[in-house]
């Protein structure tokens, strides 16, 4: 052995809490990360494209497809009669969600026929040549409409309850109530949905797909097509984003795709254009908040009462734990010692809603904050100072119990505030802002910090379970399978380096596989940012399981005992013995020592049962906070977003670098949510947002212009999560409250801050405009 | 069946590429991804909103070898002649050791998902080839038309820093490496010959020169003629609009020319707002600034100030400050050339006063008394690259006691066409 050489290399590349880069960050700015599209297509693939139908609620009378069949380059045209077993590809198995309408338009543009043609552009010029009729029926597209006309609700809604709220609003010295409406927002993953199927044999099936929940797609695949999930096989490398977008949106894709090609025995694409694909799944769940509060005259809380009624669209989808997170994250970070949270998920003939980072948690929390506001206006005082006044208590206070009756336990709101608070030199930016807006006519500032508590794990608990598969070849290379996706977020990554660092090898020796359906099953959607929690520890569970036949292996031929082996960089080290990995490893082989394990974890301590509103459905909460300075033109509601401070908490940090860019990308999309993104239905019930022409995601010159992400590099996960890390994914996507209530501060300087604003989200400048006329005519 | 009666030269990356059997709106989107396989450049949107279709087209402006990003998914393949079209593919040197611009993105981590990011490699690599030490505000500019969702922008914006800052001096570069000889090369493929491609009663047109566009317009009154292709792609793409035959004018050098003359400045239809930019922003600032949140950059590097006005839209852009200033369009046909008030040119929604067989040959602007002021605003939802909601264009001449002596406002967004406010303008005449 070269000790030079191993003194040189103590440390391997890529270990647990490194800072790394994205594993596919060259092939993507080289061009070459294949996304589904850029696969090399089989001869004879066919292509895709929906037939959409144009009315918000009817009736089909006739649908007369001659033409588009007889398109030239058309190949076959399907209808819900065409799908072998079923049509139905309800997530929530409610039976609600068909693949085709049959005989029933429930919201504009939903399909009615798929065209398979030539190519793709055949296909998409075809599917307008359909001719149908309709006998329409009335169309709800609104919250306000929908409860104005029984409120029907898509799944059964909640309640959350501790102590007697009603009783209490009576007694508290102050009560206040209010609205709030928080609108939608579509995820915009730049790659749209695409599947892609290839036909196998008897019934099998291959089915390449942008998802990040391949076990859906392969359950809904064999569902429509009437064969056991063991024939379906789902894979996919990367999505071009997903945000909750892919979890069960791509089901219809998949299964068109899939139902085509077993019918013509020929590969078939399917890939919606941007506007069929804006048009034709779901996005983020619009909320009309109603709130009751109780307080003292300090602004202490006593008791909160709120109703969440949410735009679900036409059918179930995932509106059910949507609705149920936005309750129980009604409480943001703030004790209510008496509370009633209930919840409506309505029907409405929309596009059916779906999961959108953050999945509820935002509209439930920018609730919460909104009354936090309100009190602080009531008071007149700063919305910091009520926010104190409320957090959370630390454990055994007697004021840590939530809404779901969950006792928190890991409570560093305080510190972080306090920390960010200093940091960010609120209080004399804030003094300085109020000065400023005295002598400026037209120009007004506002600033704002929001704390934001998230719960981490899936509430239903069954999906927080994980599978991993690894395998050691005989030249010491790793190959990784799990069942997460990779959308962005860098879980491949992270999980890659759980591996290294567990066999003590330098990352580039772990090959990091497409996740599929074939490899690692049942998996969970990759969603609730769990990714890395659950397939990062059943990753590490595997290599524990390797690791421990190939101890046993080494203290049986070099006659020692476990204690005397330990993996070391890149070697294996049995007493003073240092083995390279590559060799030990094929030592083991010959040893016929197993070199492959199947992982597997479930998070541990959570329960919950819906029914009484009770139990313990996180694992943890992730914390932050952020402070946010805008200004705004009171002459035009046009404003900027001036500066950012964030403080957030991610445990330890598996990768520094992947947790700040998930911090800094969510900050912006969340920004991008309650500021510019409007989605707006006309009077049709079409949604006429479905391009980026009409729908304004934030650009790189809306970013903040001074943006200072920083991780709490003092937290460490209090639960024995994978490095003591903490799930990243959508916590920072509530940072940005606090720019729509920076905005509030800046219009509510027009009337010397005595009215709480009202803003509804989103802040359009449309409607930062009518908020300072509001309030100038209210002054006047 | 195709006449062989011309085809459509160009250079992409490093092969020479001649097409003699096009569709007249085929686009460099499907052609890259479709027939050639350079996968590198993907389809975000299909209406030049996302840049995730970002490639550069070198093309000769006068002698000089200019290379600008553009959209492929709304560029017709038939508008190509005599450029050099550059993929992301082209960009690492042949050992597979990337571009400075993709280095400083990977060590930058500018990219998450990474769909964005061949588009926005593009962007940042024009950039890098125009300018030496962009400002922050030069890097927005650079990247108003690419969408990101994923990163929140800053680590990108991170990269355009640094490789600005840290430029090597004899870097590999495809561009820089073969500037001489790919300058040559667009330059022998210029022609003032027309080119017609025809399949079946589709047709493609290029004409070679004003001349001949004439004729082709008398010939083909019906036929479209494409400049940027900025709006015209979106008939393609989003509706499937048949239109036929398609006259492509952005190779016509003398619908390029920029005067300016002590009277103003005149504005040949094919200039792109790019090029224009720097002429009119010397002269009235604000309309300078307004132009620069017209589209993305890719947009404003295709788009013409000639399209903007020719395709009569209430909400483009340009016509207000242009009616506010004044200005005036120039309208040829075969043998016959008229200038009218822009603002005349407007009759009604979709309706402008142009003769089956005439074009926009150019509009002039002329100058301001040093004693009127000139102001314009846009308001819309998102400050870049969005539709107006609202445009205002601002024209007042003050005498010597700040009286208003005479006022020129016009709007976009207000009416179905750009439109003065007359009632507005009159009433201001003699206020303080």
């Amino acid at each position: 052995m070269d000790n030079t050489t191993f003194e040189e290399r103590k440390t391997i590349a890529g270990p647990m809490h490194a800072t790394l880069r994205h594993d596919s960050a060259h092939k993507h700015v080289a061009g070459s990360a294949d996304y589904i599209d850029d696969m090399p297509e089989p001869a004879g693939t066919l292509h895709g494209a929906l037939g959409m139908t144009d009315r918000a609620h009817a009736e089909i009378v006739t649908m007369d497809l001659s033409a588009v069949a007889a398109a030239p380059g058309v190949v076959c045209v399907l209808t819900a009669k065409d799908m072998p077993h079923s049509n139905d590809i309800s997530p929530s198995h409610l039976d609600d969600e068909p693949v085709l309408a049959d005989g029933l338009v429930q919201f504009h543009g939903q399909p009615a026929f798929a065209v398979i043609a030539e190519t793709r552009d055949i296909a998409r010029r075809a599917a307008r040549l359909a001719k149908i009729t309709y006998r329409d029926l009335p169309h709800l597209t609104d919250i306000t409409d929908a409860l104005d006309h029984g409120g029907t609700l898509v799944t059964k809604p909640l309640a959350l309850q501790r102590g007697d709220a009603d009783t209490e609003l009576e007694l508290a010295p102050r009560r206040l109530q209010g609205k709030m409406r928080i609108g939608g927002q579509e995820h915009f993953y730049l790659e749209s949905h695409i599947a892609f199927a290839i036909p196998g044999e008897d019934d099998e099936i291959t089915v390449w797909s942008s998802t990040q929940h391949p076990s859906e797609i392969q359950h809904m695949v064999g569902h429509v097509l009437g064969v056991p999930s063991n024939a379906v096989t789902v894979n996919v490398r990367r999505m071009g984003g997903g945000f909750g977008g892919k979890e069960t949106q791509g089901n219809q894709f998949a299964v068109l795709a899939a139902v085509a090609a077993k019918k013509l025995n020929r590969a078939v694409k399917f890939r919606p254009d941007r506007d069929e694909d804006m048009t034709a799944t779901g996005k983020r769940h619009d909320f009309l908040v109603d709130y009751d509060v109780g307080f003292d005259d300090d602004g202490r809380i006593n008791a909160v009462k709120a109703n969440y009624a949410a735009r679900c669209g036409y059918s179930s989808d995932l509106s059910g734990p949507v609705t149920d997170r936005a309750l129980f994250h009604a409480d943001s970070s703030y004790f209510y010692p008496h509370v009633k949270l209930t919840s409506q998920p309505l029907k409405t003939n929309t596009v059916s809603n779906t999961a959108y980072r953050g999945f509820g948690g935002p509209q439930g929390m920018l609730g919460g904050e909104r009354i936090i506001e309100e009190i602080a206006y009531t008071l007149g005082k700063d919305p910091l100072e009520i926010r104190k006044l409320n957090f959370y208590g630390e454990t055994g206070s007697g004021r840590d119990v939530t809404p779901y009756h969950q006792t928190v336990e890991d409570n560093i709101i305080h510190r972080i505030v306090a920390d960010l608070e200093t940091s960010s030199d609120y209080q004399a930016r804030r003094a300085a802002i109020i000065a400023f807006n005295k002598n400026s006519r037209v120009i007004r500032k506002g600033i704002a910090l929001t704390p934001v508590k998230f719960g981490i794990s899936f509430t239903m608990t069954a999906f927080n379970q994980a599978g991993a598969l690894v395998h050691i070849y005989q030249d010491g290379s790793i190959h990784l399978n799990h069942g997460g996706t990779e959308m962005g977020q860098g879980l491949y990554t992270k999980v890659a380096q759980v591996l290294a660092d567990s066999f003590q090898v330098d990352i580039n020796r772990v090959k990091i596989t497409a996740t599929t359906t074939g490899k690692v099953p049942n998996t969970s959607a990759t969603a609730a940012s769990s990714g890395t929690d659950l397939n990062g520890m059943a990753t590490y569970d595997a290599a524990r399981q390797i690791k421990e036949r190939l101890v046993a292996f080494a203290v049986e031929r070099w006659q020692t005992t476990p204690e005397n082996v330990t993996f070391v960089a890149n070697h294996v080290k049995i007493g003073e013995e240092l083995v390279p990995f590559a060799e030990f490893v094929k030592l083991a082989y010959f040893a016929r020592v197993q070199l492959s394990a199947a992982g597997f974890y479930k998070t541990p301590k959570i329960h919950w049962d819906r029914n009484t509103g009770r139990g313990t459905p996180f694992y943890y909460y992730a914390y932050g906070a952020s402070v946010s300075e805008v200004s705004i033109d009171t002459l035009t509601g046009e404003y900027m977003v001036d500066r950012v401070d964030v403080l957030h908490d991610v445990g330890k940090s598996l990768n520094p670098a992947i947790d700040i860019g998930q911090i800094e990308g969510g900050f912006v999309q969340g920004m991008g949510w309650l500021t510019t993104e409007e989605l707006w239905w006309d009077a049709k019930g079409r949604l006429r947002t479905h391009a980026p022409s009409t729908y304004k995601i934030p650009l790189a010159s809306d970013r903040p212009k001074i943006f200072n992400v920083k991780l709490a590099e003092w937290a460490e996960n209090a639960e024995q999560t994978v490095g003591r890390s903490k799930a990243v994914g959508e916590p920072p996507f509530m940072l940005p409250i606090s720019v729509l209530e920076a905005l509030s501060m800046a219009v509510a300087s027009v009337a010397d801050y005595r009215e709480c604003p009202r803003l509804d989200a989103p802040a359009t400048p449309e409607r930062v405009l009518m908020a300072v006329e509001r309030l100038r005519a209210g002054k006047a | 069946m195709t006449q062989d009666a011309g085809s459509i030269r160009f250079i992409l990356n490093e092969t020479e590429t001649a097409l003699s059997d096009l569709a007249s709106t085929a686009t460099l989107l499907d052609y890259l991804r479709l027939e050639r396989r350079l996968t590198g450049t993907k389809e975000g949107c299909a209406e030049g909103d996302c840049g995730a279709c970002t490639v550069l087209v070198g093309r000769l402006v006068g002698r000089e070898l200019v290379y600008e990003s553009v959209n492929a998914c709304i560029r017709f393949t038939g508008s190509l002649h005599a450029t050099h079209v550059v993929t992301v593919e082209h960009l690492a040197a042949k050992d597979g050791i990337l571009h400075p611009v993709q280095q400083a993105m990977v060590d930058f981590h500018g990219s998450q998902c990474g769909f964005c990011t061949p588009g926005f490699v593009m962007s940042l690599y024009g950039l890098w080839l125009a300018k030496d030490a962009p400002s922050r505000a030069d890097i927005e500019k650079a990247l108003q038309g690419n969408l990101c969702r994923c990163t929140g922008y800053e680590p990108i914006v991170r990269a355009a820093e640094a490789v600005a800052k840290a430029r090597p001096s004899a870097v590999f570069d495809p561009i820089v490496k073969m500037r001489a000889s790919i300058t040559a090369r667009l330059a022998s493929l210029k022609t003032t010959q027309t080119i017609r491609i025809t399949s079946g009663d589709d047709q493609l047109i290029v004409p070679g020169t004003v001349s001949d566009l004439g004729d082709i317009l008398a010939e083909h009154p019906a036929a479209t003629i494409v400049a940027g292709s900025t709006d015209v792609g979106l008939w393609v793409t989003k509706q499937f609009r048949r239109i036929n035959p398609v006259v492509f004018i952005n190779g016509l050098d003398e619908l390029q020319a920029i005067a300016e003359t002590p009277d103003g400045l005149t504005i040949g239809a094919g200039v792109s707002y790019s090029m224009a930019f720097s002429k009119i922003a010397a002269t009235y600032p604000a309309f300078g600034a307004l132009i620069d949140r017209i589209g993305g950059e890719q947009v404003r590097n295709m788009g013409t100030i000639g399209g903007n006005i020719a395709n009569g839209s209430p909400i483009g852009d340009t016509p207000p400050p242009l009616i506010a200033l004044g200005a005036t369009v120039t309208l040829r046909s075969k043998g016959s050339v008229r200038t009218l008030l822009l603002e005349d040119f407007y009759i009604e929604y979709g309706k402008q006063d142009r003769k089956p067989g005439e074009f926009v040959e150019s509009l002039f602007i002329p100058r301001m008394p040093q004693t009127e002021r000139f102001a314009v605003y846009k308001i819309s939802k998102r400050r870049d690259e969005d539709i107006s909601a609202l445009c205002g264009a601002f024209r007042i001449a003050l005498d010597g006691d700040n009286r208003v002596t005479s006022a020129r406002i016009a709007f976009g967004g207000m009416a179905g066409t750009p439109k003065r406010a007359a009632n507005v303008e009159s009433a201001l005449v003699g206020k303080d």
